[in-house]
């Protein structure tokens, strides 16, 4: 009888704990993270600032309306196989398996293109990946956001029209593109000789071979040929040797303007003195004196739970831009629910609706504690890029300074090659594109 | 002309630097007939321990930050890291497998290369660190100023410690009782073991050698482009090399060195723009495979004659 009233009660309780465990307001999101292998420095980082800003909210706000977020890490090490691996993992996890994936890498993007459709999961893009997904019609579940590589290549050249006194000054000179010689690299080639035709410049491409660890022959190039900017579109080690061999070649760091992978402490600190005065896009500032960092320090690194061992790091342009993720991560939760049940976890057809209705105004951002720190944001069905603007910065030897307001790139133009280069893969796949005017 | 002068002496002095890599494969494949795969990962374990000891050594010892004093010393510890790392290979990887086919020991060497990928990183993280060796990386004033072409001040000087270390480590395998022992026990293991040469303690000599070679391999390399995981990467440019050079020929591999630089500077800048450019990756590959073609032992190699 004793027995029998034991297991009653062992029962009773482990299935209270099994219905409580299953009830949990939790929102999982799956990370396919690299913090190990070539470009293991550079996650470490951007996955550090956005776990921290997801832990920040969980202990400041107590979640978001109330249901905590979730993350499991799945390294990727970088690898298209490993990605797609990770995607397969992760996205039956949680009470309404993985809500979105973000690989933080152009390759694992390409390679679950299709899967993600099939499974009804946002993949989200920010800052990289196949720039043409901006059309919300044809690509429904991607989203490029905040800028692609055409807008930026576009904001670039705006930036050095605005340095040489007006987009009419460009006529006639020379700009020299250093690219790392894979897809990621050539992206900006069509962009750019259309801007070249527009303008009435030059553009010099010159590429380097993975990993992009000797230069000494495309600096001597670029010596001979005397270009007036040099836009460094790398990644990796690439970028210090590229600035490294500038030094020795003599060309002004000044005049080097990086793309914003290329923008980074990882990239300029390895370079040292041969990084001075060197000029770099972002989509977000370096910097810890922004509101939303200080949160994170109160809320999370004060509570010895901070997710980098090396404290410097919080602040630099990586951890930030993981911040950036977890922002608009968490804000499309917050947007899904105020539609689908607030204090509700997300599905991530749900979650899509959340992105495609976000809107990051100057006053959300403000309220976020981010003003000047990422460009307003405003998704839609049709435009899934939702802004287009970048920042420079400069490098001045020891930290990143903002030498520019948020630079916006050519949008008709960008916008148009987005829109026939979707139609041409529309065609080429047999979608039939979605009517924006249709969805709310 | 100038220019062409110049791609040429940038190839050649960056040549030097590949032959610096080239040359850890080459001691270890003479001891032990092995090729061995964990080289770039064996530059990028000692780069990173140095920097490593480099960050911690102030903290532990109250010595000034980036001190010379801090320099010799995170030196002397990371040369004995790099023992400790040869030591135990011999002791957990090699000695279990002497008289095993070739092929085994190399499949140990891949195996080893993840290994010390992992632990390094484990041990000093994965961000990317400056190195600052003290020289500067800027042309030859005189130079410039007379004949109009760039050559670096760095790579002078880390070709010059690259041909110093290469004709002491000649010298060493010619005229030494261990550098003989070294190539009886790389010519047949049982017959050197037969005759009373000790095989553990001759492997563990050279590993440690290998280890030296790739921290200075490591702090050059390193100095250039940061010390960060990309260093691994440095084995693929020693490859070529070692293919045109010999595997068995330390002045081989300053050689091989010499014309894959050049070779693949002049290609880049001279044949690259009718391609689409970036051809640097592989065309010391198609030069190398040619030369496979007309002497597949390497330009100083040992020609292998199978008696019938």
């Amino acid at each position: 009888m004793k027995l029998k009233q034991t297991a009653l009660i062992g029962a009773t309780i482990a299935g209270l704990l099994a219905t409580g465990y299953a009830s949990a307001q939790e929102q999982f999101i799956g990370l396919a993270s690299y913090r190990v292998g070539p470009f293991g420095s550079n996650g470490a980082s951007l996955y550090g600032g956005w776990i921290d800003y997801m832990a920040m909210v969980n202990a400041r706000d107590g979640g978001v309306n109330g249901v905590k977020l979730t993350w499991e890490e799945c390294e990727t090490e970088y690898n298209n196989a490993r990605g797609v691996e990770c995607y397969e993992r992760l996205k039956n996890k949680g009470p309404t398996g993985n809500s979105v994936f973000q690989p933080l890498s152009t390759g694992i993007t390409y390679s679950v293109l299709d899967r993600v459709a099939q499974d009804k999961i946002p993949l989200v893009t920010i800052g990289y990946g196949r720039t043409d997904a901006a059309d919300g019609s044809v690509f429904p579940w991607v989203f490029p956001m905040i800028t692609t590589y055409w807008s930026q290549a576009s904001a670039i050249v705006n930036y050095i029209g605005s340095k040489e006194g007006g987009m009419d000054k460009l006529k006639g000179k020379k700009i020299g593109l250093l690219f790392h010689d894979s897809a990621y690299g050539k992206e900006s080639h069509a962009i750019l000789d259309k801007l070249a035709e527009k303008h009435g410049f030059e553009v010099q491409k010159i590429a380097v071979a993975n990993p992009g660890n000797e230069q000494q022959a495309q600096w001597l190039q670029i010596r001979q040929a005397k270009p007036d900017y040099v836009i460094l579109w790398g990644w990796g080690v690439m970028n210090a040797t590229a600035l490294r061999t500038a030094a020795r070649t003599g060309y002004s760091r000044d005049k080097i303007i990086g793309v914003w992978w290329s923008g980074s402490e990882e990239d300029t600190i390895p370079a040292g003195d041969a990084a001075k005065g060197y000029v770099a896009a972002g989509f977000n500032v370096a910097g810890a004196n922004y509101p939303v960092i200080k949160d994170i320090q109160t809320n999370v690194y004060a509570k010895n739970a901070g997710n980098l061992e090396d404290k410097n790091r919080i602040g630099s342009v990586l951890y930030n831009r993981g911040v950036v993720h977890g922002i608009i991560t968490v804000e499309a939760i917050r947007k899904a629910q105020e539609k689908y049940g607030k204090g509700k976890p997300m599905t991530g057809e749900q979650m899509r609706w959340g992105f495609e209705n976000l809107d990051l105004d100057s006053k959300r951002l403000a309220a976020l504690g981010a003003t000047g720190f990422m460009p307003d944001l405003k998704i839609s069905c049709a435009d899934h890029e939702g802004g287009g603007k970048v920042k420079f910065q400069q490098w001045d030897g020891a930290q990143w300074k903002v030498v520019s307001d948020w630079v916006e790139s050519d949008r008709p133009l960008v916008r148009g090659m987005i829109e026939e280069s979707a139609a041409a893969y529309a065609k080429e796949k047999g979608i039939t594109p979605r009517d924006c005017s249709k969805e709310m | 002309m100038g220019f062409f002068f110049e791609v040429l002496i940038g190839g050649l002095l960056s040549g030097v630097l590949y032959s610096l890599v080239a040359l850890g494969f080459v001691l270890i494949y003479k001891a032990s007939g092995v090729f061995n795969f964990a080289q770039g990962a064996m530059v990028f374990f000692a780069a990173l321990t140095f920097v490593g000891f480099m960050e911690v050594l102030p903290g532990w010892t109250g010595l000034e930050a980036g001190s010379r004093a801090v320099f010799w010393f995170a030196f002397v510890l990371s040369l004995g890291a790099m023992v400790v790392l040869g030591v135990l290979t011999e002791r957990v990887v090699l000695r279990p497998l002497v008289n095993q086919p070739h092929i085994t020991l190399f499949m140990a060497t891949i195996g080893l290369t993840f290994l010390i990928e992992g632990i390094v990183q484990a041990i000093w993280g994965s961000h990317v660190r400056g190195l600052d060796l003290g020289i500067t990386d800027e042309p030859i004033e005189w130079i410039l100023d007379s004949a109009d072409i760039i050559v670096s001040k760095f790579d002078v000087f880390a070709a010059t410690l690259a041909g110093v270390l290469v004709a002491s480590l000649a010298l060493f395998f010619q005229y030494t009782k261990v550098g003989r022992a070294l190539r009886a026990v790389a010519d047949d293991h049982q017959a050197a073991l037969s005759i009373g040469i000790p095989l553990q303690h001759i492997w563990a000599i050279v590993w440690s050698v290998a280890g030296f070679v790739a921290l200075v391999a490591g702090l050059i390399w390193g100095a250039r482009s940061g010390v960060q995981f990309a260093l691994t990467f440095t084995a693929l440019k020693a490859l070529p090399v070692l293919i045109l050079g010999g595997f068995t020929s330390v002045p081989g591999a300053i050689v091989g060195g010499l014309i894959i630089g050049a070779s693949e500077k002049l290609a880049e800048v001279y044949l690259g723009p009718f391609v689409g450019g970036g051809i640097e990756g592989w065309f010391p590959y198609v030069l190398a495979l040619l030369f496979l073609l007309v002497r597949p032992e390497g330009l100083f190699g040992e020609k292998h004659i199978d008696r019938v």
